[in-house]
């Protein structure tokens, strides 16, 4: 008895495996791929190595005084001399550690929510949402258990661009789905408030908004009436985003079918309840890149303090770039700046997508 | 068993306040009361307020003299203008640089939103790097750094940068040739209008034709040769009647020609660079949401690719993509007022500005600066949601 | 029926509690705790925050000198960084209390804006700051020329008539802030800088050359700079404007920072005595205490003081006191006497 034995398959052809196979079909497939590839690929030798020459190479990275930058490249240092300032503002130095400390605790709170078995979740979450933020506003602000006393005033650098922008998407997510379930309201009159508030503040530029709520707010109530300037920014900023929020989530409530409405009713589940447990859970999955979409723009738009003299990361560099000292790092100083908001930004974005994939668990055909 | 169980009273009907139609009512009811008494404490407050501090009150001031120069106008204007003319030009430079973005986003968007579906890996990747980058920075710091960084160390008007005679670049702005017309260049732009009007007439004509018998006709390249050709044979036939006003270096600047100032040009470029990202999204998720499905029918009808690209991907991919290139739109009108951060003359930095401050009129200046920005918002939706019904898909 | 008069019952509640007199904003500032002081968003020499924060400035020691005057501490103020667009705005609306922030004193501003000017607390006139490799030694030479300028100052209007008087053209390309000017016209953007003269000063030291630029000779305006308050309280007006007149007055009367506690006990002419709060005037008259001068040359020193430290020869500005040095010496600050 023989038993066959095949031979062994060939190797494919060399120009259909390994590199070779890759790029005649990613880079070269046509004569139009292969000129756009050549074109591409000058853009990328035209811009990439000046910029590495440039920001790397060239660079001066350590030194303390103007002097220190003298190669040519990017001059770094600047960046280091003033980092203090662009992470904390103007906060008291001895005081630094106050925010390290929050910064630190919202970590530690924040890593067990990542864990997917952490078990007392169903406790945490309502700790990060309303006990840490009071823990921190007593950090930042002192003035009690002996600390000292830090104005609003003095708030600034990256902290503020953070307390801004994490304040304004805790308030703006509720708002807009208030106004999100006013606009899909049956009773007239509330829906009519809805559209009006959510155009409103969808038709004017934040900047009038923010001068408003800077320098105008105080004509509007009575006489004496005082509160803080930073607050007034943050509820500018919640409003405005809340409109956008609403229609985000609105765009999820329309795509919930009406069996879903109509089956919540037959349970007998009352208009909050079935919005709560049945409609919402399911609306706001849908929308999650919208919402962190939403989100981004409020980070990116927390910048649009500087114009009324709040001086939040933006502020201060360019604050740091009018210093006669440092004339002229005008690049290195918005280059800093754009990495640091590009890496928050474009973190939120991946974990939205992360975020998507894992809580996509139906809707899928 | 009985009925009395529910919550039902003696005569069988639910009691009034637990009836849905009630409570509505109620809510609604003391929904308007409460904005009624909101809306009435604000306005009291700041009548009262502006009463007792004597700050003038009313539109009065729109006709007074303005008294102060305004960098780039494109309607005449002096310091001996009104107040009222300042809201105009700092209106049409809004509204010039929303239009320019809008223009030039449109086309980078769409580029950049085909490129990163290319099948060409390097330039997928490039457009991705692109629409990455410039999406996760800060409008306001885009705009910086084009002005602080990039314009700034162009060359003083002495040594600017030029193509001939005619064309320069300094840290002033762009300076170009200036067109101006003599008599008779009315006819061109009349053999401007003709032809446009006969391009439509003959889309329509093309369209029928095609509905009736499947013929195609190359609509594209003659509307395209009737636009170009016909007013260019007017120009050539009656003689040219145009000449160009050359920019001329002069005492500071230039002088003569056309200016591009330096704050128009960054923040037209930082606009339209970062719209273009969202735009390149809208255009990409567009097009992937028209299913391989109609791609492969339209083959297996014998449709080449360009045809199929132009009668089936396009027309279904811009259902998805128009109404979220309407609201990029918005955004980038509105992102136009942040022209306050280097200076450029528009509505928010000359009329909220310059003259908020030299009439000190706030309430007034700034509702009409909102009622502005709301009336643009409202006609640019209202456009497109006309465009968007017009090309809704028609279900049974 | 029973809805418009609930909503006409609110009104009129509301009405009642926003109802105010005089008086009113140094009762809030006191229960506040400290003056709301708008200040400039950074102007060496009149109102500029270092890299910790601290606020210094000619303007600055005024808001110290009404602190003093109210607390007797002139710490207790919180300053409100504005831009010259911001300014009026955030004063009317009672934004802030005072607004000494070199704002010029015009007719428009003091009769339209509901604003009362307080005094004079620096007397300058508009210039010109130009690159010396640009040639130029007049004014009048600039036909054509464009200028950096920060929006919504008198400069802007005076740059206009001054150019339309002289039939010359110009280009304006106004800023929010005076670094934005100063780093427009360091990079060539425009061929001139213009500005009140002391400003002009000010913002040469930014440059990273500043012997590279002069200031033109010409001055075209007149540009009284003075604190400014809301209308309608008067008493809070009188604390301001004494405030300013207690300085000059010391600085006249030889009472200073340093001699202060002795003058205090061992003077005995009458006019320092009245301005120390000794004999003669009573401070309830503004509703502050008695030594409320004495609190303000004590804390902030008198007018002649805080010039030399701000703006004058003990400052890197270095200006000489022109028109600035007192009525005795050739110069225009003159205060009403306290008495």
């Amino acid at each position: 008895m023989t038993t066959h034995v095949p031979h062994p398959d060939l190797p494919p052809p060399s120009t259909s495996i390994g590199a070779i196979a890759w790029l005649r079909a990613n880079l070269f497939s046509s004569w139009l791929n292969s000129l756009l590839t050549l074109g591409a690929a000058y853009l990328l030798y035209l811009t990439i190595p000046p910029l590495v020459q440039w920001a790397l190479i060239d660079a001066d990275w350590f030194g303390d005084s103007r002097e220190a930058c003298e190669s040519g490249g990017a001059c770094w240092v600047f960046v280091g001399v003033r980092m203090n300032q662009f992470m904390y503002g103007l906060y008291p130095e001895t005081e630094y550690w106050r925010i390290n400390l929050a910064a630190i605790l919202l970590v530690l709170l924040m890593v067990p929510l990542f864990i997917k078995r952490f078990p007392w979740k169903r406790w945490l979450v309502p700790f990060v949402l309303f006990g840490y933020p009071v823990i921190a506003f007593m950090l930042f602000s002192g003035g009690v258990f002996g600390l000292e006393y830090v104005e609003t005033s003095r708030w600034g650098g990256l902290t503020l661009t953070l307390i801004l922008s994490s304040v304004g998407m805790a308030a703006s997510l509720p708002l807009g789905i208030l106004l999100a379930l006013g606009r899909r309201s049956d009773m007239p009159i509330v829906k009519s408030v809805s559209v009006v508030i959510i155009e409103f503040w969808r038709g004017v530029p934040l900047i009038t908004v923010l001068f408003m709520s800077s320098v105008m707010l105080p004509l509007f109530l009575p006489e004496g009436t005082h509160f803080d300037k930073l607050l007034r920014a943050m509820i500018g900023i919640a409003l405005f985003q809340s409109a956008y929020m609403a229609e985000v989530v609105r765009s999820g409530l329309q795509a919930i079918p009406k069996g879903q409405y109509e089956a919540a009713q037959a349970l007998g589940l009352s208009y909050w309840q079935s919005m709560g447990l049945i409609i919402l859970p399911q609306a706001l999955k849908l929308v999650i890149p919208g919402i962190v979409n939403t989100f981004i723009a409020l980070f990116k738009d927390t910048t649009l303090v500087l114009i009324i003299g709040l001086f939040d990361m933006l502020a201060m560099i360019q604050a740091a770039l009018a210093d006669p000292n440092w004339l002229g790092y005008a690049i290195e100083g918005l280059s800093f700046a754009a990495l640091v908001y590009w890496v928050f930004c474009f973190s939120m974005s991946r974990y939205s997508l992360s975020l998507e994939r894992k809580l996509h668990t139906g809707h899928t055909r | 068993m009985a009925t009395e169980h529910y919550s039902q009273d003696s005569t069988g009907k639910v009691p009034l306040w637990r009836q849905p139609t009630f409570r509505a009512i109620v809510f609604q009811v003391l929904l308007v009361l409460c904005i009624l008494a909101f809306g009435n404490f604000l306005l009291s407050n700041t009548l009262q307020n502006m009463e007792q501090r004597g700050i003038t009150t009313g539109f009065g001031f729109l006709d007074n003299a303005a008294g102060f120069g305004i960098l780039q106008s494109l309607i005449p204007y002096d310091e001996t203008y009104t107040y009222g003319r300042t809201f105009v030009v700092g209106l049409l430079n809004t509204l010039l640089v929303a239009a320019l973005g809008i223009f030039f986003a449109t086309f980078l968007g769409f580029f950049i939103g085909v490129a990163r579906l290319s099948h060409n890996w390097l330039v997928a990747r490039l457009a991705t790097v692109y629409i990455e980058t410039f999406r996760n920075i800060p409008l306001l710091l885009q705009i910086m750094f084009w002005y602080f960084a990039v314009l700034r160390p162009l060359p003083l008007p002495r040594q600017s940068l030029s193509i001939g005679d005619a064309v320069f670049l300094n840290n002033r702005g762009l300076f170009v040739p200036r067109p101006i017309a003599e008599d008779g260049f009315g006819l061109v732009v009349a053999a401007l209008l003709l032809a446009i009007v006969g391009a439509v007439v003959l889309a329509r004509w093309a369209r029928k034709r095609q509905e009736a018998s499947g013929q195609q006709f190359p609509t594209g390249l003659s509307a395209f040769a009737l636009i170009v050709g016909l007013p260019l044979l007017t120009y050539w036939v009656s003689g040219s009647p145009l000449h160009w006003d050359n920019p001329v270096l002069g005492g500071f600047n230039f002088r003569g020609g056309l200016e591009v100032i330096p704050e128009l040009a960054a923040l037209v470029l930082a606009l339209s660079i970062y719209t273009a990202a969202f735009i390149a999204e809208a255009v990409r998720s567009g097009i992937q949401s028209v299913s391989h499905g109609q791609t492969e029918a339209a083959y297996a009808l014998g449709l080449r690719p360009r045809v199929t690209l132009k009668l089936v991907i396009i027309p279904q991919a811009m259902r998805v993509i128009i109404p979220q290139l309407t609201s990029q739109y918005l955004n980038l009108t509105k992102n136009s007022s942040l022209a306050t951060a280097i200076g450029y003359p528009d509505l928010v930095n000359v009329f909220a500005g310059t003259t908020l401050n030299q009439t000190g009129q706030a309430v007034e200046v700034i509702a009409m600066t909102m009622g502005v920005y709301l009336l643009i918002s409202l006609v640019i939706s209202l456009f497109m949601n006309w465009y968007n019904k017009r090309n809704q898909l028609v279900e049974r | 029926m029973q809805a418009t008069r609930y909503v006409m019952g609110l009104g009129a509640a509301l009405m009642l509690s926003g109802a105010v007199n005089a008086g009113a904003t140094l009762d809030a500032v006191k229960s506040k705790g400290f003056v709301q002081c708008g200040v400039s968003t950074g102007l060496p020499g009149f109102s500029s925050a270092d890299d910790k924060g601290r606020f210094t400035g000619i303007d600055v020691d005024m808001c110290r000198a009404v602190a003093a005057a109210i607390f007797g501490d002139a710490e207790k103020v919180k300053y409100n960084p504005l831009t010259a667009k911001e300014r009026f705005t955030a004063l009317q609306s009672g934004e802030i209390d005072m607004l000494p922030r070199n704002t010029t004193w015009t007719y428009t501003r003091d009769t339209s804006l509901g604003l009362n000017f307080t005094g004079v607390n620096y007397y300058d006139g508009q210039g010109f700051l130009v690159t010396k490799n640009l040639g130029v030694k007049s004014a009048l030479e600039m036909d054509g020329a464009s200028f950096c300028i920060q929006a919504g100052t008198t400069t802007e209007l005076n740059l206009a008539d001054y150019f339309r008087s002289n039939k010359m053209n110009y280009t304006p390309i106004t800023f929010d802030t005076s670094d934005q000017t100063i780093k427009a016209f360091e990079a060539g953007r425009c061929d001139a800088l213009t500005s009140d003269q002391s400003q002009l000063y000010a913002l040469r030291i930014k440059l990273s050359d500043p012997k590279s630029a002069v200031v033109l000779p010409e001055v075209i305006s007149k540009e009284p700079l003075g604190p400014v308050v809301r209308q309608g309280d008067d008493e809070w007006f009188n604390i301001v404007k004494w405030s300013l007149y207690a300085m000059v007055n010391a600085e006249e009367l030889g009472v200073t920072s340093a001699n202060v506690d002795e003058m205090k006990a061992g003077s005995a002419d009458p006019n320092v005595r009245r301005l120390l709060g000794v004999e003669g005037v009573k401070g309830e008259w503004m509703g502050l205490p008695d030594d409320w001068g004495y609190n303000i040359i004590k804390q902030v020193g008198n007018y002649g003081e805080a010039f030399d430290r701000n703006v004058g020869a003990g400052s890197a500005l270095g200006i000489a006191r022109g028109l600035n040095a007192l009525w005795s010496k050739g110069g225009l600050q003159y205060a009403p006497p306290i008495r």
